[in-house]
């Protein structure tokens, strides 16, 4: 394999599992976050089924991601998951209430608006976790000797409240857009108005966190700043402002795909940002993916399978999506 | 108050507590993947709505319990992390990589086609969706062979080297790893314990419909099917754990000699201890009733050959006796009787009185749980009879927690408590509540298929995927 650095491989790799899980999963949860505002009965039922078939597999990616920090970078899964305790305990219990809500609410019409809620807590408590959970990677954790050394609520910062707060917008907005692409009439219309507005409240907070995060750290406002990187990466922030235009355009001109197309696209932006402001390092500043990375000898055995199986994951993952394609709405699927 | 609590108990409270209630799911969702193919089988073989109705009734379960096995399992994959991260940094480079392919071998290909298996019964041809069925029945099959190929290398670790950084790595191939010296037989002992487990579920709910009325036609034919395979598969899960527990005596001597409740050597052949109270702090076994040399023959197949005890392993290397000693004979008694179950099902096929014999329906009702304790008692045997260890002989249990505040970890296993109940006892409820009810004849789809909960006539199609029953 020579030539190849094989870290670096299982980075992408892992990177990309966060990225299909962040925007996966980040589009039930933002319906999950959205439930409450949509009318009991026709409206609810259509969100909860466009979404039924397709989220324990999106939910997977979440496994891959945890599971592949585990077997590619032990040390980093070490010190991440104490850092982040009561963060990752939060996210599994809100995930937990997710999950079961989407049979328990069918299997049980009097305790429905029960299960409603359990459904949106479970999947707010999950996003905030999760967007918390990033700042505080991003703010930087205590690590003495490989292994974590600070307390257990050091996580807790205005700044990792924040990223918090921005996940749970950013995610509303891809339920919200999926939705647009999903239904039709008045549960399409709804879709539509919240979209707009939380498209401008998404554009707030990626504003708020990009500005936040270079006054975290020299080194962050150096990676950004300073010349002649800055060519490169100013680039990100104009894509942007190029994506927010499209956005309200296609909005309004009642385009269906492109909403939840572009706002995928500014996920997408958001992750190249992250990972300027990260490599090389995977706990920022402290550990980088070379200090926590297995030996090439674990790392080779799981590329091989990777190799093989991750397009086989993607060809029937979009076959199933391919099976419930269409609206969810009047007709059923077509 | 917190403060005095010991991080590293209640951590491994929590992973207990945790895990446990994870594995419950997925012995029963292994077996009713299984079941749900052969059903789905048949029904394309046969083309009998009987089968049909079967599939149908029985996938409103499965959906349940599935769904409460995939959120406890994911709860799983991170508890490595919080609560064992020394464990995980020292281990990570040999279990992760197999549980990473778990992942991807195993839960993507469940994931991914359960949607299918659930809503998409009339949107995919027949050949289709049966083959959906396999890959979900399929992927626990992979999922469990995984999983237990990790467990079994904590037990039974082999193929390791030490590097530097004093972690577990692959010494060269990885074969010997996968296969690890306990693998087979612990793989052969759970996987089969899942279908008891079902069977049992299955063929008690087929009793008690049968009590009410034995003329229901769905409720027979689960009933046989399940007493078939309780009959065939019941001896063969005795003799199983009979060989897991001489390799166990050959690689873990220290945990058979637990669960025989053995502290002194016995040079000339050791009893059977029946019960007993076994105390660690005596080092004796208080009110034992035992028959001499059957434990010798047990293990060694010979009633006067010589077996070490407890007391040749230094004191602080004892596993915690009287767990071990107890969980084992309720999961060797719940076997017998499981056996029991089985042959009195063949007596009463032989003398035509299956459908009609209210005592073994009865019986049979009353054998429906057995199979999860039985289960749940058998990993108890397994996990606490490795104390003190996590990683056999190599890494104590006291040295591969995370550095973990107390309070921490408290809090976190109250609310795993409390949720675990509310959710799972919730859900356990509605399982209870989708069995009381008796298969008919024509058996609705789950009640959330996407196009039904619209509230909208049926698309083209939909009307009749599958035939009603004769
Ligand atoms: C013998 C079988 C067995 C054992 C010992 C375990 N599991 Fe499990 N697990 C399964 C058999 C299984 C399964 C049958 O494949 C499940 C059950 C229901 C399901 O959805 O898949 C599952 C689900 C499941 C999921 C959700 C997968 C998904 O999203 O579809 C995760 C992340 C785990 N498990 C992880 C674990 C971990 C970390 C374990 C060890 C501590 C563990 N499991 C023990
Ligand atoms: C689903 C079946 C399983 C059950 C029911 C189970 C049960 C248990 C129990 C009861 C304990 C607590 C023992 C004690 O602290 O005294 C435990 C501990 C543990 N088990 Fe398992 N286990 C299962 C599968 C696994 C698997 C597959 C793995 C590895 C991948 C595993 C790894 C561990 C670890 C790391 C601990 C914590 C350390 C310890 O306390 O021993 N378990 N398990
Ligand atoms: C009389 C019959 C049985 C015998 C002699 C037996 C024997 C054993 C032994 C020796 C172990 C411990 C393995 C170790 O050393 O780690 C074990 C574990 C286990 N048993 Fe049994 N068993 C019997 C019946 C059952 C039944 C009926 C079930 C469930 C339906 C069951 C489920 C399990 C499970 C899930 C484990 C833990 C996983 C493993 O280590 O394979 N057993 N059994």
């Amino acid at each position: 394999m020579g030539g190849i650095d094989l870290t670096i491989v299982w980075a992408v790799i892992i990177a990309f599992a966060v990225f299909a899980y962040v925007v996966m999963d980040g589009f039930d949860l933002g319906i999950g976050i959205l439930f409450p505002s949509f009318a009991v009965g026709d409206e609810r039922d259509q969100a909860m089924n466009s979404i039924a078939p397709v989220w324990d597999g999106n939910e997977t990616w979440l496994v891959m991601g945890g599971g592949g920090l585990l077997a590619a970078f032990p040390i980093a899964y070490a010190i991440i998951l104490p850092a982040t305790y009561p963060l990752m305990i939060a996210m599994l219990l809100g995930l937990v209430f997710r999950g079961v809500a989407f049979e328990f609410r069918w299997r049980d019409p009097r305790h429905r608006p029960l299960w409603d809620v359990a459904f949106t807590l479970g999947s707010v408590v999950a996003a905030l976790s999760q967007g918390i959970t990033l700042g505080a990677i991003l703010q930087g954790i205590h690590v003495a000797g490989d292994a974590y050394a600070g307390g257990w609520l050091d996580w807790l910062s205005p700044f990792s409240l924040l990223t918090g707060v921005a996940l749970v917008i950013g995610y509303a907005l891809l339920g919200a857009t999926w939705l647009v692409w999903k239904t039709e009439g008045q549960a399409q219309q709804h879709a539509r108005r919240l979209s707009l507005g939380l498209g401008i409240a998404t554009f707030a907070a990626m504003a708020a966190v990009s500005g936040a995060t270079p006054f975290l750290a020299y080194d962050y406002w150096r990676r950004w700043f300073a010349m002649p990187g800055v060519l490169l990466t100013a680039q990100v922030p104009l894509l942007v402002m190029i994506a927010a235009v499209l956005f309200f355009w296609s909005l309004r001109r009642g385009g269906e795909k492109l909403p939840f197309l572009i706002a995928l696209a500014l996920f997408l932006l958001g992750f190249v940002g992250l990972a300027i402001s990260m490599y090389p390092y995977v706990v920022p500043r402290a550990v980088t993916i070379w200090d926590a990375a297995a030996p090439p000898q674990s790392q080779l055995f799981m590329l091989v399978g990777a190799v093989v199986i991750v397009p086989v994951i993607l060809i029937y993952t979009a076959w199933a999506y391919w099976v419930f394609r269409g609206k969810v709405g009047t007709q059923g699927y077509h | 108050m917190l403060d005095h609590l010991d991080p590293v108990i209640l951590a491994r409270a929590q992973f207990a507590f945790t895990v446990s209630f994870h594995f419950i799911f997925p012995a029963f969702s292994i077996g009713l993947a299984s079941y749900l193919m052969v059903l789905e089988g048949l029904w394309l073989k046969t083309g009998s709505g009987l089968y049909a109705n079967l599939y149908r009734y029985w996938l409103k379960i499965f959906a349940v319990a599935f769904g409460m096995g995939v959120v406890s399992g994911l709860v799983m994959s991170y508890q490595f992390g919080t609560n064992w991260s020394v464990f995980s940094a020292k281990a990570g480079p040999i279990i992760g990589p197999l549980m990473a392919y778990e992942v991807l071998t195993a839960f993507f290909l469940e994931a991914g086609f359960l949607g299918v298996m659930l809503f998409g019964i009339s949107k995919v041809g027949k050949g289709l969706h049966f083959f959906a069925t396999c890959m979900v029945a399929l992927g626990t099959l992979i999922s469990a062979t995984w999983i237990i190929s990790v467990n079994s290398w904590m037990q039974t670790p082999v193929g390791y080297a030490i590097n530097a950084k004093g972690q577990f790595v692959p010494a060269g191939s990885w074969l010997p790893i996968i296969f690890n010296p306990s693998f087979p037989y612990r793989l052969t002992h759970t996987v089969i314990a899942a279908y008891l487990t079902t069977s049992l579920v299955v063929g008690a709910v087929g009793a008690w419909h049968l009590l009410k009325d034995r003329t229901n036609p769905g409720a027979r034919t689960m009933f046989s099917m399940a007493m078939w395979m309780a009959a065939i598969v019941a001896p063969i899960q005795i003799f199983a754990g009979d060989t897991q527990g001489l390799n166990t005596l050959e690689h873990q001597p220290a945990k058979v000699l637990a669960m025989e409740g053995d502290y002194d050597p016995s040079p000339n052949g050791a009893p059977l201890v029946l019960f007993g109270l076994p105390s660690n702090a005596e080092g004796r076994v208080r009110y034992k009733v035992e028959v001499p040399h059957v434990g010798s023959l047990i293990l060694k197949h010979d009633p006067s050959a010589p077996l070490p005890g407890l007391k040749d392993f230094p004191r602080d290397k004892w596993p915690p006796v009287p767990i071990i000693f107890w969980s084992f004979r309720i999961m060797v008694a719940l076997g017998f009787a499981m056996l029991g179950l089985g042959l009195w099902s063949l007596a009463a096929r032989a003398r035509k009185r299956l459908y009609d014999w209210p005592w073994l329906h009865r019986a049979a009702v009353a054998m429906g749980p057995a199979g999860f304790v039985a289960v749940i008692a058998g990993w108890v045997t397994t996990e606490v009879g490795r104390q003190p260890y996590t990683i056999y002989g190599l890494l104590e249990t006291a040295q591969s927690h995370s550095p973990l505040a107390a309070p921490a970890v408290a809090a976190s296993l109250v609310a795993f408590v409390l949720v675990y109940f509310a959710a799972f006892g919730a859900g356990t409820y509605y399982l209870l509540r989708l069995m009381a009810k008796p298969p008919e004849a024509h058996e609705a789809e789950p009640a959330n298929m996407p196009q039904r909960a619209a509230g909208i006539t049926p698309a083209p199609g939909v009307g009749a995927p599958l035939p009603a029953a004769e």
